[in-house]
């Protein structure tokens, strides 16, 4: 258990700025989620921390003391791969108790722990198998086992499902995270899932170009995105962005409504352009009470079992909708919707930028 | 692991692959056409190859009257056959002025192709792993210009060998000849174990390196125990290329370091007396065998590693 700080970490692959200036904390016992589309540095990130990666600037601390330039064996964390990176000569007994073999400790000590391990992910029946004889699953539990055996300080996750089938993803999901309320141990976790982040997570940093930008908790980011790149990407689908201008404490829509500026956003000064941003969910078909109302045609609906998808437009912009099953809408017809104007953001059109009220 | 654990089913490999169902078809003209081609050329191939094999064994076999009676042709098989010729070529036959046969020297070319073979096979794996797998400055320009000694031509190192190993003090020795033939063949097992290692994640290296274990760790425990086929690759390349070398042998051989193959050359061509043909073949045949023997042991292995890394295994 341990807090790790990462104080304005920049790195540079020749004249590539890869990371700029990224400092987060996180707390003991945290689960911190990296994400962001690749190329937005997050493994890099993770590779610092594990010190597989010099940094160029900055420094990184785990429990206070630096760490910056020591060696990944010195900083006492445990790593888990995307392609597990099991050592196929070995079985999966060896490869768990590996880095136990490394710190030199009695063998029945190592095989100990190592069935400690195997019985905590059920895996016991598999110690003597070669990695090449395990499936995708198992190998997985084997990498987490690489890592739990060593009981350290952080464990580093670099996007450790994306080599798993759609329900196994699921599953591992939830495993990792009830590991992680039973261990307690602080854990950052790589991935460019946003659901996975949204599931895991204590908190989320979103990358971008090797900014963090935005680092919160789960709900913040998704409630309070900081600017559109953050209101877009995490959220499925996507958070819809209406572009629009502020006049009179009204945002006039371009495509031919008023609504009034959303509380969250307090003053705004009249004529600045803006973005509308409003989660699919936060629609309602009309019927029932609502003070703020689009009119929208209906164009298609994907009914997914517990929700209809509703693709609408407004004016020439397509928005998205979420409307739970059961709703009366039908493909074709013109309506207007009920939007939940208290959670609406407004956004900078020309930075980006959510407006908040403070 | 102790003895009373619970019996676990051994790995098997799972996904073997099944026999592929053979599909019995009626031939029509035209494959059958095709067939007769194909059998055709490879049983002509194979021919032309076994040609100078078949008359060098028939040859070996005879003794020198049957050679030279007029009515017999280098392909009548031998009426009475004798390894008389062998045994003379082994260890009686005339190089010079000493008498011993090919012994001395086979054993002279056994000890510098194994010494050389094990030496270049294992510099090689350090080479091959340090420029795969550890990144450092200027390791791409050192791959290079190692790959380039693969291209530099014997004849024209010649001279400069010649002066490093008289400054090593080591001219006429079959140390030098080692030396050479490992300086030279580095080269080539760099080569090869470097592109075999490109294809191991670096990602496992990476983890060992988490799991605490260092440069020389993660090469025996975890790069060497996959490293079965490029090895054998190696070594069979190291160890054809070196038994086989003529060059290197007469211009550094020392008169008690020289190798076989220069040695084979100065029986064979002995001016004196009349030509023992059939020795001269027992004496080449000797000088095959080993290589022969290399590769019917590890030759299946040897496609199987050059093809490593070309599909991800």
């Amino acid at each position: 258990m341990a807090t790790l700080d990462i104080d304005q970490v920049s790195k540079s692959f020749g004249a590539v700025d890869v990371l700029k200036d990224v400092s987060l904390d996180v707390g003991d016992g945290e689960f911190l989620v990296l994400v962001g589309p690749s190329g937005c540095g997050k493994s890099t990130l993770l590779n610092i921390i594990a010190g597989l990666l010099d940094l160029t600037r900055g420094h990184i601390r785990i429990d206070g003391n630096e760490v910056t330039g020591k060696e990944p064996k010195e900083r006492d964390i445990a790593m888990v791969f995307q392609s597990y990176a099991l050592y196929p000569s070995m079985t999966v007994g060896d490869n768990i108790g590996f880095s136990l073999r490394m710190q030199k400790r009695p063998k029945a000590d190592r095989q100990r722990k190592i069935d400690e391990v195997a019985e905590l992910l059920q895996i016991e029946h598999l110690l003597d198998r070669k990695p090449q004889a395990l499936s995708g699953g198992q190998r997985q539990r084997v990498a987490m086992g690489r890592a739990l055996v060593r009981d350290p300080k952080i464990f580093l996750f670099d996007e450790p499902l994306s080599n798993l089938d759609a329900k196994l993803r699921v599953d591992m999901r939830t495993e990792i995270k009830k590991l992680h309320a039973r261990l307690g141990t602080t854990i950052v976790y790589v991935t460019h899932d946003q659901v996975e982040a949204m599931t895991m997570a204590t908190r989320i940093a979103v990358m971008k170009d090797g900014r963090v930008q935005q680092f919160g908790t789960p709900d913040d980011i998704y409630q309070r995105p900081s600017n559109t790149f953050v209101a877009t990407f995490m959220g499925s689908p996507a958070m819809n962005l209406l572009p629009g201008k502020v006049t009179g404490g009204k945002v006039a829509l371009d495509g031919g409504a008023s609504l009034p500026v959303p509380r969250t956003a307090g003053h705004v000064a009249d004529g600045a352009r803006v973005h509308l941003g409003l989660r699919p969910e936060w629609f309602v078909p009309q019927g029932q009470e609502a003070a703020d109302t689009l009119p929208m045609s209906v164009e298609v609906l994907e009914p997914t079992g517990p929700d209809i998808y509703a693709s609408l437009r407004f004016g020439d912009e397509e928005v998205m909708a979420r409307l739970p099953a059961g709703s009366e809408v039908r493909p074709g017809e013109d309506r207007t919707f009920g939007i939940d104007q208290d959670k609406a953001v407004l956004f900078d059109a020309e930075t980006g930028d959510a407006i908040y009220g403070t | 692991m102790p003895t009373d654990a619970p019996v676990i089913p051994a790995a098997t490999p799972r996904n073997r692959p099944e026999p592929a169902p053979i599909f019995v078809r009626r031939l029509t003209g035209r494959d059958r056409v095709g067939r007769v081609f194909v059998y055709g050329v490879l049983i002509v191939a194979a021919a032309l190859f076994l040609v100078p094999l078949v008359a060098m064994i028939f040859t070996s076999l005879k003794t020198m009257p049957e050679i030279t009676a007029p009515t017999n042709t280098i392909f009548t098989p031998p009426i009475d056959p004798t390894l008389f010729a062998w045994g003379e070529a082994w260890s009686s036959a005339c190089i010079a002025v000493s008498c011993e046969g090919l012994r001395p020297y086979f054993v002279n070319s056994l000890i510098m192709a194994v010494f050389a073979v094990a030496i270049s096979v294992c510099i090689g794996a350090v080479n091959g792993y340090v420029l795969s797998k550890w990144r450092f400055r200027f390791d791409n320009v050192i791959f290079g210009l190692m790959l380039f000694g693969c291209f530099i031509p014997f004849q024209i190192v010649l001279i400069p060998i010649a002066r490093v190993l008289g400054v090593m003090n080591i001219s006429g020795t079959l140390a030098g000849l080692i030396f050479v033939h490992v300086a030279y063949g580095v080269t080539f097992t760099t080569l090869f174990f470097r592109n075999f290692y490109v294809s191991v994640p670096d990602e496992i290296v990476k983890a060992a390196r988490i799991d605490g274990a260092g440069f020389w760790s993660i090469f025996f425990l975890i790069i060497v125990p996959v490293s079965g086929p490029i090895a054998i690759v190696a070594v069979i390349w190291q160890f054809t290329s070196i038994w086989n070398d003529f060059l290197f042998g007469a211009s550094f051989g020392g008169a008690n370091s020289r190798p076989l193959m220069v040695e084979l050359n100065n029986l064979v061509n002995t001016s004196t007396g009349t030509k023992s043909y059939n020795v001269d073949m027992a004496g080449a045949m000797i000088a095959a065998l080993p290589t022969m023997l290399v590769y019917i042991v590890a030759g299946r292995y040897f496609v199987r590693g050059l093809m490593a890394g070309a599909v991800k295994g």
